[in-house]
């Protein structure tokens, strides 16, 4: 062993300070250096969830300038309020819900002029964590054309599992009005459907062992096809 | 100096199997519990160790002899901190869906005791090189049950190996049924205690 250097007050404080200074430059350098491709990675994930509810895209490989050209070409964003009103020259990518909470972005698929579906952001409070997601309509606004949640800190293999695509394909095609127009939204049973299971098309499976996220999901879920239900309201009135 | 000489080879031979450091040491349970439900997270999780492991061992046996000792846990802890961030944000901007899935069990390779432990109990009195080898040979000890029981997990608690379904559709047919036990927390409890069971029975240790 080498012999250790005489340990005074200031050099235990010296040692410690350089220490310090060396490991945050090398965490800002890092940061700094990296933030870039992080944020590119957050928007592509966002964009990619966005056109894959909207049934746009179905595979990951496809390329970051492919698929920022294809949500530019074919998806257009609106704003509107509780009460159902557009609100004119809002972003909807740039709503932040924690600050606004009466604003409501909408994400719409047009083709040739008409409406083919409607994407809206969800985002609750799950078991452990915030969960964040989107939910897609059809055009009907009621059938669901797909879900999907890209953020969240849930128990990996249990409540984590919500993201699989066993899980989110099963929303697919299922109704969120009952007969007489009601809100009854799609709702995450506990463990797996019971074969003599009524109301199929507002039930989904559940995981098992992760009853509490499902109970989260159902909620938020919930609450946020109630409050864009105003302006969903006068869109199925111009249609019919 | 032979670097792979027998005296080395040592270093990472022997936390592999009479040294353990989880079943052995019985060190860094939590983590093996929390990222062994898949294997693909389990992997993930297993270089991210041996990288901060073997990285931080020869850091801290670089500065050993000029650490006062009175701070050397806390500089131990820095170093070991500033490893595991920049992990973190490598697989943020490198693997950003293998990193979600992670999510918090990354950062918290911070307070993986295997670290700390092996920062204090070798890297302090060791050369750079040897610390070297001790970390990977932890690294690789921590991995190789991570995986063992990872892979025990996901095949009878889904029946899917690295996500592909294994287990035959005519088995549940069948009536076969996955073991949801093997998912949750003490499934891994159950399967790391047959680990040590059996490794012990072959190593002939007795606790002392």
């Amino acid at each position: 062993m080498a012999n250790k250097p005489r340990i005074t007050k200031a050099y235990t404080l010296g040692f410690a300070t350089v220490v310090t200074m060396v490991c945050s430059i090398l965490l800002a350098s890092a940061a700094a250096f990296l933030k870039e491709r992080q944020d590119q990675n957050i928007q592509l994930d966002i964009k990619y969830n966005i056109l894959s509810v909207l049934g746009l895209v179905d595979s990951r490989e496809i390329p970051a300038e492919e698929l920022f050209k294809l949500y530019d070409d074919k998806v257009s964003t609106y704003v509107v309020d509780l009460n159902g009103k557009l609100i004119a020259g809002a972003k909807a990518e740039e709503v932040d819900p924690k600050k606004q909470p009466g604003l409501l972005p909408l994400f719409a698929r047009k083709e040739g002029g008409k409406y083919l579906a409607y994407c809206l952001p969800i985002q609750g409070k799950a078991l452990w964590s915030t969960v964040k997601g989107y939910i897609a309509l059809e055009n009907d606004l009621n059938t669901v054309k797909g879900i999907t949640f890209y953020s969240h800190g849930e128990t990996p293999g249990l409540g984590g599992e919500i993201e699989k695509d066993w899980f989110t394909e099963q929303f697919r095609g299922k109704k969120i009005l009952n007969d007489s127009g009601e809100i009854i939204s799609v709702n995450i049973v506990k463990g797996k459907m019971r074969p003599d299971e009524q109301d199929l098309e507002h039930k989904v499976d559940g995981i098992s062992g992760s009853t509490l996220t499902g109970n989260g999901l159902n909620q938020f879920i919930k609450s946020t096809l109630e409050k864009y239900e105003p302006y969903f309201k006068t869109v199925r009135g111009e249609a019919s | 100096m032979n670097l792979f000489s027998k005296k080395n080879m040592v270093f990472i031979k022997d936390p592999l199997m009479d040294n353990n450091p989880i079943s052995t040491q019985v060190l860094g349970i939590c983590s093996a519990l929390a990222v062994t439900v898949q294997l693909q997270t389990a992997i993930v999780m297993s270089i991210a160790v041996i990288l901060v492991l073997a990285f931080s061992n020869v850091l801290i046996s670089l500065i050993r002899n000029a650490v006062p000792s009175n701070i050397r846990i806390i500089i131990q802890l820095a170093i070991i901190a500033t490893l595991v961030i920049l992990v973190d944000q490598v697989l943020k901007a490198y693997l950003y869906d293998i990193s979600k899935q992670l999510s918090v069990f990354v950062g918290l390779i911070i307070t993986n005791c295997i670290v700390l432990g092996r920062a204090e109990a070798f890297a302090l009195q060791n050369k750079p090189w040897p610390s070297f080898l001790d970390g990977i040979g932890n690294g690789l000890g921590y991995s190789m049950i991570l995986i063992t029981v990872a892979f025990g997990r996901e095949l009878l608690g889904s029946g899917t190996l690295f996500g592909f379904q294994v287990i035959p559709d005519a088995a549940y047919a069948a009536g076969y049924q996955n073991m949801g036990l093997m998912v949750l927390a003490p499934g891994a409890f159950i399967l790391l205690g047959l680990i040590i069971w059996v490794q012990r029975t072959i190593t002939g240790t007795v606790a002392d």
